[in-house]
């Protein structure tokens, strides 16, 4: 960071005229449009906007997927961090690739593939239908999909993390008689939980707001199967601007929260490896306290 | 010798359940119904021509905005590494925004901004150019949609890159525009082509942003994804998942070469 500087001469001016006022055409003009859209009425009208029964039921289911997809991949993604990051077994590139998958899947695809396993004609079909489960056009099938497209984000960002700290610690706690739930809760979980947050507040906003993969297998079924970005796609559909940005307006306080959010953890994480408090070698060091059965 | 950690078997088995369930039979569902249709069956559905005029327009407009945060986002990068301004920390945290904001929100938006009654899309189509409901108004959902792809890639490399390289070229007489061209562009040209390729792959598939400012009309701005959804609502499920077999072969081709080109890249400066 030491080249960085004052921007002197015409070139410098210009190429920050020129980000300036594309990050205040592209990215800060729609997040202002959606207040002043959601707004354009009034606050009476935004309220009874949000007031809406259908709305809340697309809040709600919203919020249900997330609660479960999140924590199901937040489990995946620490097993997947601690298998890749500490050893060496055969396919694990494949593995890796395996996991990356959904990343490069089309949201539109990723409905697909699972209306061809469970939809009418697909392999688990019958098998359901006689069980009477019903997972296309249902919510089973809303979380499912978005497990989906949220499936490697905390794996990757919690890799990462136990990759650059390495295993010295976990080593040194084993030595000293830790067993593996010990080793795991008191000395890995201390060090990756700002790897953790990150994923989960990343994948939480994907999770919340995804559309293609979802709008496949929602049915969208009015106060049943709709998300809230489903919900926006038909009141705009309907030409109810105000509502449909409102609803909007959540979701893009959500986006902002998000951002926010990001950035304060990955502000703790770069002041951790500065070394002020809560840095890893002193999280793990308190971990191996604990471990030990002393105070701090 | 270092003690090997527990929780090999544990972890193994978790991840390959848990991969396979969500990720891997999906996937084998799709790829045995494509089976079934066989190479016939899907160059049927594929070479119609709507279908080849909405593949066109996904490869197309993704390519252009790709290209378009090739530039914009390496400009970005540089700004946001090499100067520092007053403000330059709230845009540095505003550059995800497109990575966190619902893709429909942003397809709502800026169809409202770019429509021909909008804020921008008014005096533009005074001028003549009708941004919203055209391929121009699907290229503008890409750009916004992508634009974090190459920031992010080139911006830790730019920040590691050593200032004495062109402080170097300086000394030995290049001129800036030598340096830029000469030192620096090479250095970032790996990373600026994954953030490219990143979008790009991204583009391709993309629905929800695109789908409120494309006016979805068939054979002039339906994109891939969308007239996949149309089979879909019509229980035409072998022509959805033809088009999308196709669709995913190629945005793994795209990744894959852009991959291998990378490491070539990469090892030619080492």
């Amino acid at each position: 960071m030491s080249h960085a500087q004052a921007p002197k001469g015409a070139l410098a001016k210009l190429l920050i005229g020129a980000s300036l006022a594309f990050v205040a055409l592209f990215l800060v003009l729609p997040l202002a449009l959606v207040f002043v859209s959601a707004f354009a009425e009034g606050a009476g009208a935004y309220f009874e906007a949000l007031a809406d029964e259908e709305t809340w039921s697309a809040v709600k289911l919203t919020l249900l997927t997330a609660a479960i997809s999140v924590p199901l991949n937040v489990v995946f993604g620490v097993c997947a961090a601690w298998l890749l990051s500490k050893y060496d077994f055969w396919g694990k590139s494949a593995l890796l690739t395996v996991i990356d998958l959904p990343f490069s899947v089309s949201p539109v695809i990723a409905g697909l593939v699972f209306v061809l396993l469970f939809g009418s004609g697909g392999w688990f079909y019958s098998a359901l239908s006689a069980a009477d489960v019903k997972i296309i056009f249902a919510v089973p099938g809303v979380i499912i999909a978005t497990t989906f497209v949220t499936f490697p984000m905390v794996a990757r960002e919690v890799l990462g993390v136990m990759e650059a700290q390495g295993s010295d610690e976990e080593e040194a706690a084993l030595t000293l008689g830790a067993s593996g739930w010990q080793l795991f809760t008191r000395v890995t979980l201390p060090k990756i939980r700002w790897g953790v947050a990150y994923g989960v507040i990343l994948s939480n906003a994907r999770a919340m707001g995804e559309f293609g993969a979802v709008s496949v297998v929602s049915g969208h079924i009015r106060g049943e199967t709709n998300t809230m970005p489903l919900h926006i796609e038909i009141l705009y559909g309907e030409y109810n601007f105000v509502g449909a940005f409102a609803v909007a307006s959540l979701l893009t306080l959500l986006a902002v929260v998000t951002l926010v959010l990001k950035q304060w953890v990955e502000w703790r994480t770069a002041r951790a490896a500065r070394g002020f408090e809560g840095a890893p070698a002193e999280d793990s060091l308190e971990g191996q306290r604990a471990l030990l059965g002393g105070a701090p | 010798m270092r003690p090997a950690l527990p929780g090999f078997r544990l972890t193994l088995g978790i991840v390959l359940l848990y991969t396979s369930l969500i990720v891997l039979l999906p996937l084998a569902a799709l790829g045995a119904r494509a089976g079934e249709l066989g190479l016939s069956g899907i160059w049927a559905v594929v070479s119609d021509e709507r279908a080849l005029r909405a593949y066109g327009l996904s490869f197309g407009a993704a390519l252009v905005a790709a290209l378009i945060n090739a530039v914009l986002g390496l400009m970005l990068a540089w700004v946001l590494v090499r100067y520092r301004f007053p403000g330059r920390r709230l845009i540095d945290g505003l550059v995800d925004l497109p990575f966190a904001l619902p893709t429909a929100v942003a397809g709502i938006a800026l169809t409202a901004i770019y429509s021909p009654k909008g804020m921008l899309g008014g005096p533009l189509a005074e001028l003549g150019l009708q941004v919203a409901f055209t391929r121009v108004g699907i290229t503008v959902a890409l750009v916004f949609i992508g634009i974090p792809f190459v920031v992010r890639t080139v911006q830790p490399v730019l920040e590691g890159l050593d200032p004495s390289l062109s402080e170097a070229a300086q000394v030995l007489g290049a001129s800036r525009l030598q340096t830029f061209f000469r030192v620096i562009l090479p250095a970032l040209l790996p990373a600026t082509l994954t953030g490219f390729a990143l979008a790009l792959a991204r583009g391709v598939g993309e629905y929800g942003s695109v789908v409120f400012i494309s006016g979805n009309m068939p054979y002039r701005t339906e994109v891939a994804s969308l007239l996949i959804i149309t089979k879909l609502e019509q229980y035409d499920y072998e022509g959805a998942t033809a088009l999308a077999a196709v669709m995913l072969l190629v945005s793994f081709a795209i990744l894959l070469g852009v991959n291998l080109l990378q490491r070539r890249l990469s090892r030619g400066l080492t």
